[in-house]
């Protein structure tokens, strides 16, 4: 990690350890999220209810400076009215080590279903966003996002 | 205590839906990391995010890891009513961060 | 370990091109053609940048606000107490810092002129560099200079300093045997992986880096630069460092200040 007392530089071990650059603090990772454990982790939000494409739009950028900051937008056509609104959103990834990114709860008194963050994309990846209706309907969009690794290792 | 800006219209027409912007200062630290020693970073990250209005829930949020340092978040409200938008940041230790920006509905 | 070699694998093409190198522009970028590192990046991050609810750097700001005008200690007196409203008294110098301090008969920074101010004339302890507290006093001071143009001060006795810089900043270093001015004046608009190479100009200082996911000081980037081409870093405060940033103040003339600028 970062010396905050101001030694001239890297001694010969932390070079070494730090020449992977990111892939140090990642070494020992454990087993990504493959398609089985997002498929898992979307049965979870879902039930056994049947997930259909549109309605909701899922906005990333398609090539990212970097992965530790990517910038997401969601938006749910709704009316968002008592009857008819968006009651949660989730996010879901391929092959950070966990599948959730984030889940949003929302309501008639949101006016409008959108939402957006910035999340972290270990590698290159599906994302997938999926909308749970007030009517016990869900619809889901997904982007491939390619994530680029920083050009010169850091380690400082 | 975190550093915290929040983003509401000061005054807005009954029924206008506003946007609000929260941002935070914190780590979010996975728990994936290893430092230089080759030891394992315990994760601690916030959890759950809550944006209430007059003391309801309006908006509430579950985060992961995945979610990036210093989080972000956007979303709407309908400026009901005058009052008071609380804003609750909740972390791994159930430790929590409020702020509260007031909101004039004409 | 795919990564490491991944990463052996383009620094060597990188240096390879390097030296491949034949129409290679070895003049400093003509003040036309200037431009900030802002106008390289993705309209999302520009986005990021823009808007002062959603750059992490201004949490920094908020934070530098609290310490400029709290006591450091129970004898001692805030930054405001001197200096009052930074908002109108602190504007226009992060533009021109680098300076030449009298007092040392050496040019200073203004990380360095916040450690003196805090030892000399607040009695405090000093703040370790890279700290959270020297990097929000710095960026609230710095924040100040926003919109403003680089201007790198008429003054002879910065002389030394900025060609001292100018002759680090055009010198092949480190094991890859690169020299900044082989990217940044020589190949700046081009792509180096997934990103554009920036001119590498200090106008965003301190910046939130998305790849350190936290605000960070120049001579963090220039040492993380030097570690780059495996290059033995220059410590945090060393002239050396102090010298290659009254330089690039001089190579930004014109540019708008930023900070705290958000960056890859």
């Amino acid at each position: 990690m970062q010396d905050a007392s101001g030694r001239s530089g890297p001694n010969r071990r932390e070079l070494i350890v730090s020449g992977a650059g990111r892939a140090s603090l990642f070494v020992t990772r454990p087993a990504c999220a493959t398609d089985e454990t997002m498929r898992a982790a979307i049965r979870d939000f879902v039930g056994e209810a049947q997930v259909r494409s549109g309605r909701i739009k899922l906005d990333l950028p398609p090539l990212v400076e970097n992965g530790n900051a990517v910038p997401l937008a969601i938006t749910v056509e709704s009316p968002m009215t008592a009857e008819y609104h968006v009651k949660a959103i989730a996010v879901f990834n391929q092959k950070n080590p966990q599948p959730n990114v984030a889940i949003f709860h929302l309501g008639p008194r949101s006016g409008r279903a959108a939402v957006s963050t910035r999340i972290r994309l270990a590698d290159s990846q599906t994302v997938t966003a999926i909308a749970q209706m007030s009517d016990g309907s869900f619809w889901s969009d997904s982007v491939d996002v390619v994530v680029t690794l920083a050009a010169c290792v850091e380690g400082l | 205590m975190a550093r915290a800006l929040i983003n509401v219209p000061a005054k807005a027409k009954r029924g206008d839906i506003v946007e609000v912007k929260a941002l935070i200062a914190h780590p979010m630290e996975t728990g994936y990391r290893h430092d230089i020693k080759g030891e394992s970073i315990p994760r601690d990250i916030i959890k759950s995010f809550v944006c209430s209005y007059n003391g309801e829930d309006v908006f509430r949020a579950e985060l992961f890891p995945a979610v990036a340092a210093n989080p972000f978040i956007a979303f709407n409200v309908i400026a009901s009513e005058n009052g008071v938008l609380t804003f609750s940041w909740t972390d791994d230790h159930d430790q929590i961060e409020v702020r509260t920006a007031p909101i004039t509905v004409e | 370990m795919n990564l490491l070699r991944h990463r052996i694998g383009l620094a060597v093409a990188c240096a390879i091109s390097a030296f491949g190198m034949l129409a290679a522009r070895s003049a400093e970028i003509s003040a036309s053609e200037r431009r900030s590192g802002f106008e390289d990046m993705s309209r999302e991050t520009q986005a990021m940048q823009s808007d002062d609810s959603a750059n992490p750097g201004m949490l920094w700001v908020l934070e530098g606000e609290a310490l400029w005008n709290a006591k450091p200690g129970a004898d001692s007196h805030a930054c405001a107490d001197c200096h009052g409203d930074a908002r109108v008294r602190m504007k226009g110098v992060a533009a021109r810092y680098p300076v030449f301090d009298e007092a040392n008969a050496r040019p200073i920074d203004l990380e360095q002129r916040i450690q003196q101010c805090r030892r000399d004339r607040q009695q405090a302890r000093p703040l370790a560099w890279e700290s959270a507290e020297l990097l929000a006093l710095t960026a609230y001071v710095a924040h100040q200079s926003r919109g403003m143009p680089v201007e790198a001060p008429p003054d002879r006795r910065m002389q030394p300093a900025r060609e001292r810089g100018r002759e680090l900043f055009t010198r092949r270093e480190g094991q890859l045997n690169l020299s900044c001015g082989a990217c940044h004046d020589d190949n700046w608009g081009k792509r180096l992986a997934g990103n554009v190479v920036p001119q590498g100009h200090p106008n965003g200082y301190p910046l939130y880096r998305l790849e350190w996911q936290s605000l960070g000081s120049l001579q963090r980037r220039l040492r993380n630069c030097m570690v780059g081409v495996r290059a033995e870093p220059y410590a945090y405060g060393s002239p050396e460092l102090v010298a290659l940033e009254a330089y690039l103040m001089l190579r930004a003339g014109g540019l708008k200040l930023e900070s705290p600028a958000v960056r890859p």
